[in-house]
Protein backbone atom coordinates (compact mmCIF):
# COMPACT_ATOMS: atom_id res chain seq x y z
CA UNK A 1 0.00 0.00 0.00
CA UNK A 2 1.58 3.03 -0.35
CA UNK A 3 1.55 6.59 1.12
CA UNK A 4 -1.45 8.66 0.84
CA UNK A 5 -1.71 12.46 1.55
CA UNK A 6 -4.79 15.47 0.99
CA UNK A 7 -2.92 18.26 -0.78
CA UNK A 8 -5.17 20.84 -1.69
CA UNK A 9 -8.45 21.30 -0.33
CA UNK A 10 -11.09 23.57 -1.02
CA UNK A 11 -14.81 24.59 0.22
CA UNK A 12 -17.72 26.84 -1.56
CA UNK A 13 -19.61 29.34 0.89
CA UNK A 14 -22.11 27.29 3.15
CA UNK A 15 -25.61 28.02 4.04
CA UNK A 16 -29.05 29.17 2.25
CA UNK A 17 -27.46 29.88 -1.44
CA UNK A 18 -29.82 31.30 -3.86
CA UNK A 19 -27.23 32.44 -6.25
CA UNK A 20 -25.76 28.63 -6.86
CA UNK A 21 -26.62 25.99 -8.29
CA UNK A 22 -25.48 22.47 -7.01
CA UNK A 23 -23.39 22.35 -10.23
CA UNK A 24 -22.21 25.68 -9.38
CA UNK A 25 -21.23 25.36 -5.45
CA UNK A 26 -19.73 21.97 -6.64
CA UNK A 27 -17.56 23.86 -9.43
CA UNK A 28 -16.39 26.24 -6.90
CA UNK A 29 -15.49 24.13 -4.25
CA UNK A 30 -13.22 22.14 -6.58
CA UNK A 31 -11.19 24.60 -8.71
CA UNK A 32 -10.10 26.56 -5.05
CA UNK A 33 -8.78 22.39 -4.36
CA UNK A 34 -7.23 22.10 -7.30
CA UNK A 35 -5.42 25.32 -7.62
CA UNK A 36 -4.34 25.10 -4.08
CA UNK A 37 -3.39 21.35 -4.53
CA UNK A 38 -0.72 22.60 -8.15
CA UNK A 39 -1.82 19.53 -9.72
CA UNK A 40 -2.57 19.87 -13.40
CA UNK A 41 -4.60 16.94 -13.55
CA UNK A 42 -6.84 14.65 -12.56
CA UNK A 43 -6.93 10.62 -12.68
CA UNK A 44 -10.68 10.32 -11.46
CA UNK A 45 -13.26 11.90 -8.87
CA UNK A 46 -15.40 10.21 -6.24
CA UNK A 47 -18.40 12.69 -5.32
CA UNK A 48 -20.00 12.12 -2.17
CA UNK A 49 -23.95 13.25 -2.46
CA UNK A 50 -26.83 11.66 -0.26
CA UNK A 51 -29.70 12.31 -2.67
CA UNK A 52 -29.62 14.80 -5.33
CA UNK A 53 -32.33 13.04 -6.60
CA UNK A 54 -34.99 13.97 -3.87
CA UNK A 55 -33.52 17.44 -3.25
CA UNK A 56 -33.17 18.64 -6.46
CA UNK A 57 -34.52 16.18 -9.05
CA UNK A 58 -30.96 15.37 -10.59
CA UNK A 59 -29.08 11.90 -10.44
CA UNK A 60 -26.42 10.90 -12.50
CA UNK A 61 -24.37 13.37 -11.05
CA UNK A 62 -20.49 12.91 -11.14
CA UNK A 63 -20.72 13.18 -15.20
CA UNK A 64 -22.57 16.13 -14.72
CA UNK A 65 -20.46 17.78 -12.13
CA UNK A 66 -16.40 16.49 -14.15
CA UNK A 67 -18.50 18.33 -17.28
CA UNK A 68 -18.97 21.42 -15.69
CA UNK A 69 -15.14 21.38 -13.83
CA UNK A 70 -14.08 21.36 -17.56
CA UNK A 71 -13.23 17.69 -17.24
CA UNK A 72 -15.47 15.89 -19.50
CA UNK A 73 -14.17 12.53 -19.96
CA UNK A 74 -12.69 11.73 -16.23
CA UNK A 75 -13.55 8.70 -14.56
CA UNK A 76 -15.70 9.78 -11.84
CA UNK A 77 -18.70 8.45 -10.07
CA UNK A 78 -20.91 8.95 -7.44
CA UNK A 79 -20.76 7.54 -3.32
CA UNK A 80 -23.72 7.58 -1.07
CA UNK A 81 -24.16 6.23 2.34
CA UNK A 82 -26.49 9.22 3.76
CA UNK A 83 -25.04 11.68 5.89
CA UNK A 84 -21.49 9.73 5.42
CA UNK A 85 -21.57 10.11 2.06
CA UNK A 86 -19.12 12.74 1.87
CA UNK A 87 -16.14 10.75 4.21
CA UNK A 88 -16.92 7.40 2.14
CA UNK A 89 -15.78 9.36 -0.98
CA UNK A 90 -12.76 10.12 0.98
CA UNK A 91 -12.05 6.11 1.90
CA UNK A 92 -12.75 5.49 -2.19
CA UNK A 93 -10.04 8.08 -3.72
CA UNK A 94 -7.70 7.31 -0.75
CA UNK A 95 -8.21 3.47 -1.65
CA UNK A 96 -7.50 4.17 -5.23
CA UNK A 97 -4.44 6.27 -4.83
CA UNK A 98 -3.35 3.66 -1.78
CA UNK A 99 -3.46 0.60 -4.42
CA UNK A 100 -1.76 2.09 -7.07
CA UNK A 101 -4.67 2.46 -9.22
CA UNK A 102 -4.12 6.05 -9.83
CA UNK A 103 -2.22 9.16 -8.59
CA UNK A 104 -4.82 11.55 -8.23
CA UNK A 105 -7.96 11.56 -6.79
CA UNK A 106 -10.43 14.18 -6.27
CA UNK A 107 -12.80 13.34 -3.48
CA UNK A 108 -15.39 15.96 -2.73
CA UNK A 109 -19.09 16.31 -1.63
CA UNK A 110 -22.32 18.33 -2.64
CA UNK A 111 -25.53 18.44 -1.57
CA UNK A 112 -28.17 21.40 -2.67
CA UNK A 113 -31.09 21.24 0.23
CA UNK A 114 -32.63 24.10 -0.31
CA UNK A 115 -34.12 23.79 -3.49
CA UNK A 116 -37.31 22.49 -2.31
CA UNK A 117 -39.82 22.99 0.80
CA UNK A 118 -38.69 22.19 4.26
CA UNK A 119 -41.38 18.91 3.91
CA UNK A 120 -39.46 17.99 1.29
CA UNK A 121 -35.73 18.26 2.69
CA UNK A 122 -37.49 16.18 5.69
CA UNK A 123 -38.47 13.72 3.72
CA UNK A 124 -35.36 13.03 1.55
CA UNK A 125 -33.12 13.63 5.19
CA UNK A 126 -35.96 10.19 6.33
CA UNK A 127 -35.11 8.09 3.37
CA UNK A 128 -31.83 7.41 5.59
CA UNK A 129 -34.45 5.99 8.16
CA UNK A 130 -36.15 2.69 7.41
CA UNK A 131 -38.83 3.77 5.29
CA UNK A 132 -41.02 0.43 6.76
CA UNK A 133 -40.72 0.71 10.05
CA UNK A 134 -39.72 4.28 11.56
CA UNK A 135 -40.73 6.73 8.91
CA UNK A 136 -43.91 4.89 8.39
CA UNK A 137 -44.94 5.13 11.92
CA UNK A 138 -43.78 9.05 11.70
CA UNK A 139 -40.24 8.91 13.02
CA UNK A 140 -38.30 12.27 11.78
CA UNK A 141 -34.39 12.38 12.33
CA UNK A 142 -34.73 14.76 15.09
CA UNK A 143 -36.78 12.15 16.77
CA UNK A 144 -34.46 9.67 16.19
CA UNK A 145 -31.58 11.02 17.80
CA UNK A 146 -34.09 12.43 20.34
CA UNK A 147 -34.87 8.53 21.16
CA UNK A 148 -31.07 8.21 21.45
CA UNK A 149 -30.64 10.98 24.08
CA UNK A 150 -33.82 10.03 25.71
CA UNK A 151 -32.20 6.39 26.56
CA UNK A 152 -28.77 8.09 27.36
CA UNK A 153 -30.33 10.18 29.84
CA UNK A 154 -31.97 7.37 31.42
CA UNK A 155 -28.85 5.41 31.25
CA UNK A 156 -26.09 7.22 32.23
CA UNK A 157 -27.57 10.65 34.05
CA UNK A 158 -27.04 13.12 30.80
CA UNK A 159 -28.12 16.36 31.18
CA UNK A 160 -29.74 19.07 29.47
CA UNK A 161 -26.41 21.51 30.70
CA UNK A 162 -24.31 18.89 28.98
CA UNK A 163 -26.55 19.12 25.66
CA UNK A 164 -26.17 22.60 25.77
CA UNK A 165 -22.79 22.87 26.19
CA UNK A 166 -22.63 21.22 22.94
CA UNK A 167 -24.42 23.52 21.07
CA UNK A 168 -22.49 26.38 22.68
CA UNK A 169 -18.92 25.46 22.10
CA UNK A 170 -19.61 24.66 18.29
CA UNK A 171 -20.89 28.13 17.58
CA UNK A 172 -18.60 29.58 19.30
CA UNK A 173 -15.53 28.05 17.31
CA UNK A 174 -17.85 28.01 14.06
CA UNK A 175 -18.14 31.86 14.84
CA UNK A 176 -14.34 31.55 13.78
CA UNK A 177 -14.90 29.75 10.54
CA UNK A 178 -15.51 32.19 7.15
CA UNK A 179 -17.46 29.59 5.42
CA UNK A 180 -20.00 28.68 8.46
CA UNK A 181 -23.64 28.68 7.85
CA UNK A 182 -24.65 30.33 11.63
CA UNK A 183 -20.92 32.06 12.20
CA UNK A 184 -22.20 33.15 15.99
CA UNK A 185 -22.05 32.09 19.44
CA UNK A 186 -25.38 31.08 20.81
CA UNK A 187 -25.48 30.47 24.82
CA UNK A 188 -26.78 27.90 26.96
CA UNK A 189 -29.39 29.66 27.88
CA UNK A 190 -30.55 30.28 24.05
CA UNK A 191 -30.43 27.01 23.59
CA UNK A 192 -32.57 25.82 26.40
CA UNK A 193 -35.13 28.68 25.28
CA UNK A 194 -35.45 27.59 21.41
CA UNK A 195 -38.21 25.66 20.50
CA UNK A 196 -39.31 22.29 21.19
CA UNK A 197 -38.58 19.98 18.50
CA UNK A 198 -38.74 16.05 19.75
CA UNK A 199 -38.27 16.13 23.64
CA UNK A 200 -35.28 16.34 24.49
CA UNK A 201 -33.79 18.43 21.48
CA UNK A 202 -34.49 21.88 20.62
CA UNK A 203 -34.18 23.68 17.37
CA UNK A 204 -30.51 24.52 18.96
CA UNK A 205 -29.88 21.33 19.26
CA UNK A 206 -30.19 19.99 15.44
CA UNK A 207 -27.98 21.59 12.40
CA UNK A 208 -29.60 22.95 9.82
CA UNK A 209 -30.30 22.38 6.23
CA UNK A 210 -27.41 23.40 3.73
CA UNK A 211 -26.36 24.25 0.71
CA UNK A 212 -22.88 23.74 0.26
CA UNK A 213 -19.73 21.74 -1.44
CA UNK A 214 -16.27 20.61 -0.42
CA UNK A 215 -13.64 19.10 -2.39
CA UNK A 216 -10.15 17.09 -1.67
CA UNK A 217 -7.18 16.08 -3.78
CA UNK A 218 -5.91 13.21 -2.64
CA UNK A 219 -2.26 11.59 -3.91
CA UNK A 220 0.84 9.97 -3.09
CA UNK A 221 3.46 11.73 -0.43
CA UNK A 222 5.93 11.24 -3.24
CA UNK A 223 3.88 13.62 -5.38
CA UNK A 224 3.00 15.82 -3.16
CA UNK A 225 6.96 16.28 -2.27
CA UNK A 226 7.62 17.25 -5.56
CA UNK A 227 4.24 20.10 -5.54
CA UNK A 228 5.91 21.51 -2.97
CA UNK A 229 2.46 22.55 -1.24
CA UNK A 230 1.60 21.64 2.25
CA UNK A 231 0.22 18.03 2.85
CA UNK A 232 -1.00 16.22 5.62
CA UNK A 233 -0.56 12.30 5.19
CA UNK A 234 -4.09 9.37 5.46
CA UNK A 235 -2.40 7.23 7.88
CA UNK A 236 -5.83 5.23 8.70
CA UNK A 237 -8.97 4.82 7.55
CA UNK A 238 -12.16 2.87 8.47
CA UNK A 239 -15.63 2.22 8.10
CA UNK A 240 -18.48 0.19 9.92
CA UNK A 241 -22.12 -0.22 9.21
CA UNK A 242 -24.79 -1.22 11.88
CA UNK A 243 -29.06 -2.15 11.40
CA UNK A 244 -30.43 1.33 10.17
CA UNK A 245 -33.60 0.73 12.43
CA UNK A 246 -32.81 1.57 16.29
CA UNK A 247 -35.39 -0.93 17.54
CA UNK A 248 -33.35 -3.33 16.21
CA UNK A 249 -30.11 -2.52 17.84
CA UNK A 250 -28.87 -4.56 21.12
CA UNK A 251 -27.95 -1.12 22.61
CA UNK A 252 -29.19 2.24 21.34
CA UNK A 253 -26.63 4.41 23.75
CA UNK A 254 -23.90 3.47 21.83
CA UNK A 255 -23.20 3.68 17.64
CA UNK A 256 -21.81 0.33 17.01
CA UNK A 257 -20.80 1.10 13.18
CA UNK A 258 -18.38 4.56 14.51
CA UNK A 259 -17.03 2.05 17.17
CA UNK A 260 -15.87 -0.18 14.18
CA UNK A 261 -14.83 2.20 11.94
CA UNK A 262 -12.79 4.30 15.13
CA UNK A 263 -11.35 0.39 15.64
CA UNK A 264 -10.45 -0.34 11.70
CA UNK A 265 -8.76 3.34 11.31
CA UNK A 266 -6.76 3.20 14.44
CA UNK A 267 -5.06 -0.32 13.45
CA UNK A 268 -4.25 0.53 10.02
CA UNK A 269 -2.53 3.99 11.78
CA UNK A 270 -0.73 1.75 14.49
CA UNK A 271 -2.28 4.83 17.13
CA UNK A 272 -4.16 4.31 20.32
CA UNK A 273 -7.21 6.63 20.49
CA UNK A 274 -4.85 8.36 23.23
CA UNK A 275 -2.81 9.33 20.57
CA UNK A 276 -5.19 11.38 18.72
CA UNK A 277 -5.02 15.03 19.75
CA UNK A 278 -8.29 16.71 17.97
CA UNK A 279 -11.30 15.70 16.09
CA UNK A 280 -14.23 16.81 13.74
CA UNK A 281 -17.25 14.20 15.02
CA UNK A 282 -20.39 14.05 13.52
CA UNK A 283 -22.95 16.32 15.34
CA UNK A 284 -25.82 16.26 13.81
CA UNK A 285 -27.65 16.38 16.74
CA UNK A 286 -25.89 17.93 20.33
CA UNK A 287 -26.50 14.14 21.49
CA UNK A 288 -24.59 12.39 18.58
CA UNK A 289 -21.17 14.55 19.57
CA UNK A 290 -21.65 13.10 23.39
CA UNK A 291 -22.61 9.20 21.98
CA UNK A 292 -19.92 9.37 19.26
CA UNK A 293 -17.22 10.25 21.41
CA UNK A 294 -17.95 7.43 23.91
CA UNK A 295 -18.20 4.84 20.76
CA UNK A 296 -14.95 5.98 19.30
CA UNK A 297 -13.34 5.35 22.80
CA UNK A 298 -12.31 8.94 23.86
CA UNK A 299 -15.01 8.46 26.78
CA UNK A 300 -15.93 5.67 28.73
CA UNK A 301 -20.08 5.67 28.32
CA UNK A 302 -21.40 8.51 30.08
CA UNK A 303 -18.47 10.31 30.97
CA UNK A 304 -18.29 12.20 27.75
CA UNK A 305 -21.08 14.65 28.94
CA UNK A 306 -19.86 15.54 31.93
CA UNK A 307 -16.46 16.54 30.49
CA UNK A 308 -17.59 18.82 27.76
CA UNK A 309 -19.58 20.51 30.37
CA UNK A 310 -16.45 21.03 31.89
CA UNK A 311 -15.01 22.88 28.80
CA UNK A 312 -12.82 19.63 27.85
CA UNK A 313 -13.78 19.70 24.00
CA UNK A 314 -13.50 23.26 23.55
CA UNK A 315 -10.59 24.90 21.58
CA UNK A 316 -8.32 24.81 24.29
CA UNK A 317 -9.27 22.28 26.14
CA UNK A 318 -7.90 18.72 26.33
CA UNK A 319 -9.41 17.08 23.43
CA UNK A 320 -11.07 20.05 20.99
CA UNK A 321 -13.49 18.86 19.18
CA UNK A 322 -15.07 20.55 16.08
CA UNK A 323 -12.81 23.31 16.17
CA UNK A 324 -15.12 23.94 12.81
CA UNK A 325 -17.95 24.65 14.46
CA UNK A 326 -19.14 20.82 13.94
CA UNK A 327 -22.41 20.57 11.65
CA UNK A 328 -24.41 22.53 14.19
CA UNK A 329 -22.95 26.05 13.57
CA UNK A 330 -20.83 25.17 10.26
CA UNK A 331 -23.67 23.71 8.68
CA UNK A 332 -24.83 20.12 7.38
CA UNK A 333 -24.73 19.70 3.55
CA UNK A 334 -25.49 16.38 4.04
CA UNK A 335 -23.23 14.92 1.35
CA UNK A 336 -20.41 17.32 1.56
CA UNK A 337 -20.02 17.13 5.44
CA UNK A 338 -17.47 14.25 5.38
CA UNK A 339 -15.50 16.10 3.15
CA UNK A 340 -15.37 19.29 5.17
CA UNK A 341 -14.52 17.40 7.88
CA UNK A 342 -11.32 16.55 6.40
CA UNK A 343 -10.64 20.19 5.43
CA UNK A 344 -10.80 21.23 8.98
CA UNK A 345 -8.03 19.26 10.02
CA UNK A 346 -6.25 19.60 6.99
CA UNK A 347 -6.63 23.29 8.00
CA UNK A 348 -5.62 22.56 11.64
CA UNK A 349 -2.80 20.01 11.35
CA UNK A 350 -1.09 22.52 8.52
CA UNK A 351 -1.58 25.90 10.70
CA UNK A 352 -4.23 27.20 8.15
CA UNK A 353 -7.19 27.42 10.33
CA UNK A 354 -8.68 31.09 10.17
CA UNK A 355 -10.19 33.73 12.25
CA UNK A 356 -8.46 32.77 15.97
CA UNK A 357 -9.57 29.11 15.46
CA UNK A 358 -6.54 27.59 15.31
CA UNK A 359 -5.90 25.03 18.02
CA UNK A 360 -3.23 25.49 20.22
CA UNK A 361 0.21 23.74 20.00
CA UNK A 362 0.49 22.46 16.79
CA UNK A 363 -1.14 19.33 16.84
CA UNK A 364 0.32 16.20 14.56
CA UNK A 365 -2.18 13.72 14.80
CA UNK A 366 -6.30 14.57 14.10
CA UNK A 367 -9.27 12.31 13.48
CA UNK A 368 -12.59 12.84 11.30
CA UNK A 369 -15.84 10.65 12.18
CA UNK A 370 -18.84 11.06 9.33
CA UNK A 371 -21.81 9.12 9.69
CA UNK A 372 -24.84 7.94 7.59
CA UNK A 373 -28.53 8.17 9.65
CA UNK A 374 -28.91 7.62 13.08
CA UNK A 375 -25.59 5.22 12.92
CA UNK A 376 -26.20 2.65 10.12
CA UNK A 377 -22.88 4.11 8.79
CA UNK A 378 -19.65 5.47 9.89
CA UNK A 379 -16.52 6.17 8.29
CA UNK A 380 -13.43 7.54 10.38
CA UNK A 381 -10.14 8.73 8.71
CA UNK A 382 -6.94 9.36 10.50
CA UNK A 383 -4.59 12.39 9.80
CA UNK A 384 -0.81 13.20 10.39
CA UNK A 385 1.29 15.89 9.49
CA UNK A 386 3.91 15.33 7.02
CA UNK B 1 -44.26 11.19 -4.22
CA UNK B 2 -46.94 8.80 -4.47
CA UNK B 3 -46.36 5.08 -3.83
CA UNK B 4 -47.94 2.24 -5.37
CA UNK B 5 -50.57 0.46 -2.81
CA UNK B 6 -48.50 -3.10 -4.06
CA UNK B 7 -45.77 -1.81 -1.41
CA UNK B 8 -48.39 -1.07 1.29
CA UNK B 9 -49.93 -4.37 0.62
CA UNK B 10 -46.73 -6.54 1.01
CA UNK B 11 -46.37 -5.30 4.31
CA UNK B 12 -49.86 -6.23 5.33
CA UNK B 13 -48.58 -9.42 6.99
CA UNK B 14 -46.19 -7.31 9.43
CA UNK B 15 -48.45 -4.57 10.42
CA UNK B 16 -51.69 -6.66 10.63
CA UNK B 17 -50.74 -9.49 12.05
CA UNK B 18 -47.26 -8.84 13.69
CA UNK B 19 -45.86 -11.93 11.93
CA UNK B 20 -41.74 -12.46 12.55
CA UNK B 21 -39.20 -14.71 11.97
CA UNK B 22 -38.56 -17.53 14.55
CA UNK B 23 -35.14 -19.22 13.31
CA UNK B 24 -34.89 -22.91 14.13
CA UNK B 25 -30.75 -22.68 15.75
CA UNK B 26 -30.78 -19.47 17.65
CA UNK B 27 -34.29 -19.70 18.41
CA UNK B 28 -34.53 -15.59 18.30
CA UNK B 29 -37.07 -13.78 16.98
CA UNK B 30 -37.17 -11.19 14.28
CA UNK B 31 -39.69 -8.07 13.73
CA UNK B 32 -40.04 -7.81 10.65
CA UNK B 33 -39.23 -10.97 9.01
CA UNK B 34 -36.33 -11.40 7.55
CA UNK B 35 -34.64 -14.65 5.60
CA UNK B 36 -31.26 -14.89 7.12
CA UNK B 37 -30.57 -15.12 10.94
CA UNK B 38 -28.28 -12.49 11.53
CA UNK B 39 -26.80 -13.81 14.12
CA UNK B 40 -26.13 -17.46 13.28
CA UNK B 41 -26.82 -16.92 9.58
CA UNK B 42 -29.41 -19.84 9.49
CA UNK B 43 -32.28 -19.33 6.93
CA UNK B 44 -34.37 -22.33 8.42
CA UNK B 45 -37.27 -20.43 10.25
CA UNK B 46 -40.96 -20.58 11.46
CA UNK B 47 -43.58 -17.38 11.21
CA UNK B 48 -44.77 -16.27 14.47
CA UNK B 49 -46.98 -13.81 15.68
CA UNK B 50 -45.59 -11.65 18.01
CA UNK B 51 -47.24 -10.89 21.36
CA UNK B 52 -49.57 -7.65 21.93
CA UNK B 53 -48.12 -6.20 24.84
CA UNK B 54 -44.80 -4.74 26.65
CA UNK B 55 -42.95 -1.99 28.12
CA UNK B 56 -41.40 1.30 27.15
CA UNK B 57 -37.44 1.24 26.29
CA UNK B 58 -37.23 5.02 25.24
CA UNK B 59 -39.43 7.59 23.60
CA UNK B 60 -39.66 11.31 22.60
CA UNK B 61 -42.86 13.51 21.83
CA UNK B 62 -42.33 15.04 18.35
CA UNK B 63 -43.90 18.30 18.20
CA UNK B 64 -42.38 19.53 15.04
CA UNK B 65 -43.45 17.01 12.05
CA UNK B 66 -43.54 17.34 8.34
CA UNK B 67 -46.60 16.90 6.34
CA UNK B 68 -49.71 15.21 6.89
CA UNK B 69 -47.48 13.98 10.59
CA UNK B 70 -47.90 18.04 11.10
CA UNK B 71 -51.75 17.21 11.89
CA UNK B 72 -51.16 15.23 14.81
CA UNK B 73 -48.39 16.63 16.50
CA UNK B 74 -47.48 16.17 19.26
CA UNK B 75 -47.29 12.83 19.49
CA UNK B 76 -45.49 9.60 20.96
CA UNK B 77 -42.49 7.60 18.84
CA UNK B 78 -41.71 5.05 21.44
CA UNK B 79 -39.42 2.01 21.09
CA UNK B 80 -40.91 -1.16 22.95
CA UNK B 81 -39.90 -4.33 24.29
CA UNK B 82 -42.57 -7.01 24.01
CA UNK B 83 -43.13 -9.46 26.57
CA UNK B 84 -40.92 -12.01 24.25
CA UNK B 85 -37.88 -9.46 23.56
CA UNK B 86 -38.92 -8.37 20.21
CA UNK B 87 -38.55 -4.52 19.96
CA UNK B 88 -40.05 -2.26 17.79
CA UNK B 89 -41.41 1.24 16.61
CA UNK B 90 -44.58 2.93 16.94
CA UNK B 91 -46.51 6.09 18.07
CA UNK B 92 -47.73 5.80 21.51
CA UNK B 93 -51.89 7.21 21.27
CA UNK B 94 -54.79 7.70 23.48
CA UNK B 95 -53.09 9.69 26.24
CA UNK B 96 -51.68 12.63 27.21
CA UNK B 97 -48.02 13.12 25.48
CA UNK B 98 -46.35 14.88 29.10
CA UNK B 99 -47.12 11.14 30.35
CA UNK B 100 -45.62 9.05 28.68
CA UNK B 101 -42.78 7.84 30.51
CA UNK B 102 -39.91 4.58 30.28
CA UNK B 103 -41.17 1.98 31.93
CA UNK B 104 -44.81 2.18 30.90
CA UNK B 105 -46.88 -0.96 30.18
CA UNK B 106 -48.26 -0.70 26.51
CA UNK B 107 -50.75 -2.75 24.13
CA UNK B 108 -50.24 -2.76 20.70
CA UNK B 109 -53.64 -1.75 18.90
CA UNK B 110 -54.39 -2.01 15.60
CA UNK B 111 -55.11 1.81 14.02
CA UNK B 112 -54.75 3.82 10.84
CA UNK B 113 -51.18 5.06 10.50
CA UNK B 114 -51.12 7.05 7.34
CA UNK B 115 -54.00 8.41 5.54
CA UNK B 116 -53.37 9.10 1.53
CA UNK B 117 -49.28 10.75 2.38
CA UNK B 118 -46.65 9.17 0.07
CA UNK B 119 -47.87 5.82 0.06
CA UNK B 120 -51.34 7.19 -1.58
CA UNK B 121 -53.78 4.87 0.24
CA UNK B 122 -54.69 4.46 4.01
CA UNK B 123 -52.03 2.66 5.38
CA UNK B 124 -53.24 1.08 8.45
CA UNK B 125 -50.92 -0.47 11.43
CA UNK B 126 -49.78 -1.30 14.54
CA UNK B 127 -49.58 1.63 17.35
CA UNK B 128 -48.64 1.60 21.04
CA UNK B 129 -51.56 2.18 23.63
CA UNK B 130 -50.45 2.64 27.30
CA UNK B 131 -51.95 -0.27 28.83
CA UNK B 132 -54.06 0.88 32.17
CA UNK B 133 -54.54 4.35 30.68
Amino acid sequence: MREVCIIGVGMSKWGEIWKQSLRDMHTDAALKAIKASGVDHLDSMYVGCMSCGLFVGQEHLASLLTDYMGMCGLPATRVESACASGGMAVRQAFIEVASGISDIVMASGVEKMTDCSGDEATYALATAADQEYEVFHGATFPGLYAIMACAHMAKYGTTRAMLSAVSSKNHTNGAMNPVAQYPFKVTPAQVEKSVMIADPLRILDCSPITDGAAAVVVTTVDIAKKLGKPYVKIIGSGIGTDTIALAQRDDITTIKAATIASKMALKMAGKKITDIQFSEVHDCFTIAEIVVAESIGLYEPGKAGPAFLAGESALDGKFPINSSGGLKSKGHPVGATGVAQMVEVYKQLTGQAENGRQIPNSPKIGMAQNMGGSGGSSVVHIMEVA
Amino acid sequence: MTMFSSRNWREYPHRYRLEASKFKKSGKTYFPKRMVDPETGDTEQETVNLPDTGKIVTYTVIRIAPGQWGDQSPYGLAIAELTDGTRLMAQVTDCDVEKIKIGMEVRIEFRRVQSEGHHGVLSYGYKFVPKWY
